[in-house]
């Protein structure tokens, strides 16, 4: 196993964390080095996530790396029945860094035991998905000018949200407050409020996304509840629209406040809220292409 | 008379391994995971026997056979109270705890389908994450169970 391999947020430390959000900087100022020069980097998607895929193979090429891989399981060896192991160790002979996502948990962190090439995961199912993570704090980072002490509200599917678990582990090493608005049934899990009391992170839980919990905030972070999600409809029904940001709530906002979403997004923001001052969710999805770059450098043990 | 009676049950073997104050309900499993089907040697299997510990309890003495630690240590999961006695010459000459390791490998099956180990040949991996409860967590997938509610491969 590679000790660079990027599995899990918690994988990495506090001095990792600052270190790469440094190197994303660096990388923003300059996304064109030609630090991946004579490398290849393979992109194994056996779950199609154009997002993702799109945003670390640009990465790559703009670090002047070349790119193998797949986007779908469906034209690989896997729909022969080749094991996940067989394919990992096959890929790893070709090349000096892996990429992956899989539709399985797990997944990635299996990988990076059967080779010795560096595995950063871009999602493993419902579990992790670090370079997101990485994205987020950039985006506060950049935002706020530090990570340190500021009340992040968590708006939506908090239940299933795995961007937003990732997040709150990972701002654990920067005394945060954090504020949880859900609905009952899509609420924060039991073992993420026994990570914040073993943590001593401060939360609060909301049922209502009030104008008092916009105001007080530095980040919201939106999700979106899907309907999918539900056991009952007809709760559904009841909160599907609770949940939604629109221009008018954000009036008496601070003025340092910002809107992160990971996207897609539906209508859990509203179209007015795009021109609004406090909107970041798109440069937060280029800030991706930075923190890609950075984790990619650190897997590879290049100084950036 | 019952207590020397108890006394003597346990030391009955000449030599080999006696392990105590197994629950009941983790009786069969705790046999499986001892491989005690591919011994050689006479076992004698007790089953909702009285205990002032436990309420009933499970024993399993097994002749000249000593298991490593590491093996015995396996058990710990689901019988976190089990005593191990080594028996030379009919004394007990050892008496131990089993203790739960930090990482439990191969016993423990995952509970979520979504999990690599449930798809791709290999073997489970747990690690302890509350020992007062004994809740333990899927390396791979991170699925918090616990152990009561663990299900033995």
């Amino acid at each position: 196993m590679n000790s660079k391999s990027l599995v899990s947020i918690s994988d990495i430390g506090r001095d990792e964390i600052m270190s790469l959000l440094d190197s994303a900087r660096r990388f923003e100022e300059n996304p064109n080095r030609r630090l991946l020069e004579g490398r290849v980097v393979a992109t194994l998607f056996f779950e199609p996530s154009t997002r993702t895929r799109l945003s670390f193979e640009t990465a790559v090429n703009r670090l002047g790396g070349r790119v193998i891989g797949f986007s779908d399981a469906n034209t690989t060896s896997s729909s022969k029945g080749e094991t996940l192991k067989d394919t990992i160790k096959m890929v790893s002979n070709y090349v000096d860094i892996i990429i992956m996502r899989h539709y399985l948990e797990g997944a990635a962190r299996y990988a990076s035991e059967v080779t010795d090439i560096p595995v950063i995961n871009a999602g493993d199912g419902a579990n992790q998905h670090p370079s997101q993570t990485m994205l987020d704090l950039y985006s506060i980072y950049k935002t706020q000018g530090t990570l340190e002490n500021l009340t992040i509200t968590l708006v939506g599917d908090l239940k299933y949200g795995r961007t937003v678990h990732s997040l709150l582990m990972a701002m654990r090493y920067f005394n945060p407050t954090f504020r949880f608005v859900a609905c009952e049934e899509l609420g924060m899990p039991k073992e993420y409020k026994i990570f914040c009391d073993e943590n001593g992170i401060r939360y609060t839980e909301h049922r209502d996304f009030s104008p008092e919990v916009i105001n007080t905030s530095d980040i919201i972070y939106m999700t979106r509840v899907q309907r999918e999600r539900f056991a009952d409809i007809m709760e559904y029904e009841r909160v599907k629209d609770l949940y939604n940001l629109n221009s008018a709530m954000l009036t008496d906002a601070r003025p340092n406040m910002r809107i992160l979403h990971p996207l897609p997004r539906v209508n859990e923001i509203a179209q007015d809220v795009d021109d609004n001052p406090h909107a970041y969710y798109f440069e937060q999805a280029r800030n991706g292409l930075y923190a890609r770059q950075a984790i990619i450098c650190r897997a590879l043990g290049i100084e950036a | 008379m019952t207590v020397s009676k108890q006394e003597l049950a346990v030391a009955a073997l000449r030599n080999g391994t006696v392990i105590d104050h197994i629950p009941s309900a983790s009786l069969f499993k705790a046999v499986r995971i001892l491989g005690i089907e591919n011994l050689t040697g006479a076992v004698t299997i007790g089953y909702n026997l009285d205990s002032k510990k436990l309420g009933t309890k499970g024993i399993i003495k097994a002749a000249d056979v000593f298991f490593p630690e590491s093996t015995l240590n396996r058990i710990a999961l689901i019988a976190p109270s089990a005593v191990v006695n080594i028996i030379r010459d009919y004394e007990v000459v050892e008496k131990f705890p089993v203790s739960l390791p930090d990482t439990i490998v191969g016993i423990v099956k995952c509970g979520n389908p979504k999990c690599i180990t449930n798809n791709e040949p290999m073997r489970t991996r747990f690690h302890v994450i509350n020992r007062d409860d004994v809740t333990i967590s899927c390396h791979y997938c991170s699925q918090v169970v616990k152990s009561i509610d663990a299900k033995i491969i």
